[in-house]
C-alpha cells in the first residue's frame, strides 16, 4: 500500500495564528482557556477558549479584502491560506479538498441567515475563494470529524483519487454548543482537567487548522516526515451520548489501526488522547487503553490548553502530536493533578524529552463513534 | 485501484410517501401530515418493535426505517458493515429546535434530549446499535446526492477489508421534507456497482 505522509499544516487557535506559536504556548503551558464574559454566547460568565476577534479581523484584512466571509470561513480560510504561503509548489486546485466542521456557520442560525448555516454554503465560500472545480467534501462526524477525515484523505489517496489532500477543519465556540453542552451538565465551571479525580466537565474552544497530506514527500526540504501507518474508525453500537463502559469503540479502532500499522501497543511511545475531562469519556479512555496494552505509555489532553474544540480537535491534536513526535517532546497534560481514572494510565504532569517512533491519536464522539491514527516518524 | 467489482445487493428509498425496496412497495402512507407522522406510520406497518425509536429524532427516524425496510428480508449483516450516510441539511431539523429553545434568555430550555440530535452521525450510531455495527462509519454533506464519492468511498472500504458490506446513501430532511435513499454495497447479486447505476437508482 502506498505510504502516506502529512507534510505540512497549519493553525489559526487562541494559542497563536502559527503552529511556532502554538507550539510555544504549548511548551510553555500556556493555555487558551479564560474567564470569558460574553452574554451574546452565555449570560452568565463561563471558561472557554476564544478566538481574539480584533487579531482574526487583522489577519483577515491583511489576506483579503472581501469581508462578507462569517468567522468561521475567515479562520479557515487563514489556516489554508498559511498552509499554501508556505508551500508555494502545492496547487490548490489539483488537490482534494475535506472539510471537518461538526456545526460549521451555526452562529449564523441565530441570526435568522438560515442560508448560511447549511454546511454546502461553507464548502462554497471556500470553493468560490480558491476557484476549485469542484466542491470540497465536507465530513460532519462529531468530534472524531478532524480525525476521521486525515484517515479518509489518506484512503483516497491510496486508492488513488488524489495524489494530494487539504483537510481543513473548524469549528466555533458558540451559543448554540454551549448550551448544549451546559444543558447536559457537562460544561466545567473551572478550565477543565482531563483525566483528574477533580475533574468536572468540558471547556469548550474554538479553531481552525489545515494540513496537507500527500501520497509523495517529493518537492520538500525536510529529512523527517510523519507517516499515517494506520487507522481505523469504529462505533461502539452502545449509546448515543454516552461512551461505552467497556471502551469497546475506541478499543476496536486501535486495535485496527495497530493491526494496519503492523506494530504492537508496545510499539506506541506516546498517546494524544481524547481526554474531555468527562467524567464519562475518561474513564472509558482509561479503560480502552488499558485493554489494548498501552497503560505504560505516555498520554496526554490538550483539551487544558485550547478546550473542545469539536470538529477541529482530532485535526488540531494529530497536527500538535506531528510535531511532538519530530521534536521528541511532549507537553504536560495540563488541569492535570491526581488521577481520577479506574485504570493506571501514565498521564504526562511535566513537559518532558521521549524518543518517539510511533505515536497514537484518538478520539471518540457523539453517536458512538471512535477513531484511531498511528503516526510513523521516518527519514527521507 | 479497483481490486474487483462490488454490487448493490439491495435499496431502499423513501420518498413521496412511499417505501420502496428493490423497486417493490413496501407502504405508501394516504394521510396528509408531518414526516414524524409518516415514519410513526412506517414504523407500525413494518411491525417493528423497537422502544427506543420514539426516542429519536425525526432524521434518525428515517434512517433507521429505511435499514429496517432495507435489511427486513436480507441476511443479516455482519459487525463489520460500515455506514456511509450523506446528506445536506446535516441535522438542521433538530438544529432549529435546539436554537428556538435558547431563544429567549426568559424562555430559555435547551434540552439535552434534543441537543444529542444535533449531529448528523447520531444516524449511524442509532442504526449500529439497533444492528450492532462496530464498523467504520462517515457522514459526509454535499449539496446533492453525490453517487461518485458514495461510490468510490464504498470501494475503497471494501477493497481494503476495512468493512465486509457497506449500507450507503442519503437520509435528507429538512422543514417537512424528506429523501432518504439506502443501498447494501456487497459482493453479493446481479447488479453492478457503478456510479451511473448508483445515481439511476437514487432518482427512479
Amino acid at each position: 500500500m502506498k505510504s502516506v505522509y502529512i507534510v505540512d499544516d497549519s493553525i489559526i487557535s487562541p494559542l497563536g495564528f502559527s503552529v511556532e506559536e502554538n507550539l510555544q504556548n504549548l511548551k510553555n503551558n500556556t493555555t487558551g482557556i479564560v474567564e470569558v464574559k460574553d452574554t451574546s454566547i452565555h449570560t452568565d460568565s463561563f471558561y472557554g477558549g476564544l478566538i481574539d476577534e480584533k487579531r482574526l479581523t487583522d489577519a483577515w484584512d491583511a489576506l483579503s479584502e472581501i469581508a462578507s466571509y462569517t468567522k468561521l470561513e475567515k479562520m479557515m480560510l487563514l489556516a489554508m491560506q498559511r498552509l499554501l504561503d508556505k508551500n508555494p509548489q502545492l496547487d490548490i486546485t489539483r488537490c482534494g479538498v475535506l472539510i471537518s466542521t461538526t456545526k460549521g456557520n451555526i452562529d449564523q442560525l441565530k441570526e435568522n441567515n438560515t442560508d448560511r448555516a447549511y454546511l454546502d454554503t461553507l464548502a462554497s465560500a471556500i470553493q468560490q475563494f480558491y476557484k476549485l472545480g469542484n466542491s470540497p467534501t465536507i465530513i460532519s462526524n462529531a468530534c472524531i470529524s478532524g480525525g476521521l477525515a486525515i484517515a479518509i484523505a489518506k484512503r483516497m489517496i491510496q486508492a488513488g483519487h488524489y495524489e494530494d489532500v487539504i483537510v481543513v477543519g473548524g469549528d466555533l465556540l458558540s451559543e448554540f454548543t454551549l448550551s448544549g453542552f451546559f444543558s447536559f451538565q457537562a460544561v466545567s465551571p473551572k478550565p477543565c482537567k482531563p483525566f483528574s479525580k477533580n475533574r468536572t466537565g468540558i471547556s469548550l474552544g474554538e479553531a481552525a487548522a489545515a494540513t496537507w497530506i500527500s501520497g509523495s514527500i517529493k518537492n520538500t526540504n525536510i529529512s523527517e516526515v510523519v507517516e499515517v501507518v494506520g487507522e481505523a474508525s469504529a462505533n461502539d453500537a452502545n449509546h448515543i451520548s454516552g461512551p461505552s463502559r467497556t471502551g469497546e469503540g475506541l478499543y476496536l479502532s486501535i486495535q485496527r489501526a495497530l493491526d494496519e500499522a503492523k506494530v504492537s501497543a508496545s510499539d506506541i511511545d506516546y498517546i494524544s488522547a481524547h481526554g474531555t475531562a468527562t467524567p464519562f469519556n475518561d474513564e472509558m479512555e482509561s479503560i480502552a487503553f488499558s485493554r489494548s496494552g498501552l497503560e505504560d505509555i505516555p498520554v496526554n489532553s490538550l483539551k487544558g490548553y485550547y478546550g473542545h474544540t469539536l470538529g477541529a480537535s482530532a485535526l488540531l491534536e494529530t497536527i500538535i502530536a506531528k510535531h511532538h513526535l519530530l521534536a521528541n517532546e511532549v507537553v504536560c497534560s495540563l488541569g492535570f493533578d491526581e488521577l481520577g481514572v479506574s485504570y493506571p494510565i501514565d498521564v504526562i504532569k511535566k513537559n518532558k524529552a521521549i524518543a518517539m517512533q510511533h505515536v497514537l491519536k484518538t478520539a471518540s464522539g457523539f453517536g458512538g463513534c471512535n477513531v484511531a491514527l498511528v503516526l510513523k516518524k521516518v527519514s527521507i | 485501484m479497483m481490486v474487483e467489482d462490488y454490487k448493490i445487493t439491495s435499496f431502499c428509498s423513501i420518498k413521496d410517501n412511499k417505501v420502496i425496496v428493490d423497486n417493490k412497495v413496501l407502504y405508501v402512507h394516504e394521510e396528509q401530515g408531518t414526516v414524524k407522522e409518516f415514519t410513526k406510520a412506517i414504523y407500525k406497518s413494518l411491525g417493528i418493535k423497537y422502544p427506543k425509536f420514539y426516542k429519536m429524532d425525526t432524521l434518525c427516524k428515517l434512517g433507521f426505517l429505511a435499514t429496517e425496510a432495507l435489511l427486513r428480508n436480507a441476511e443479516k449483516p455482519d459487525n463489520q458493515t460500515a455506514l456511509v450516510l450523506s446528506n445536506r441539511s446535516s441535522s438542521l431539523a433538530t438544529d432549529r429546535i435546539h436554537q428556538e429553545s435558547i431563544a429567549n434568555k426568559e424562555d430559555y430550555f435547551p434540552s439535552p434530549a434534543v441537543f444529542v440530535y444535533t449531529l448528523p452521525n447520531i444516524v449511524l450510531g442509532e442504526i449500529s446499535i439497533r444492528h450492532q455495527f462496530k464498523g467504520e462509519n462517515a457522514f459526509f454533506v454535499s449539496e446533492q446526492f453525490d453517487a461518485k464519492l458514495l461510490t468510490d468511498y464504498s470501494r475503497l472500504l471494501l477493497d481494503t477489508n476495512k468493512a465486509s458490506n457497506v449500507i450507503c446513501g442519503w437520509v435528507n430532511l429538512d422543514s417537512n421534507k424528506y429523501d432518504v435513499f439506502l443501498a447494501i454495497i456487497s459482493r453479493k447479486g446481479n447488479t453492478i456497482l457503478t456510479e451511473e447505476q448508483l445515481n439511476k437508482l437514487y432518482h427512479t
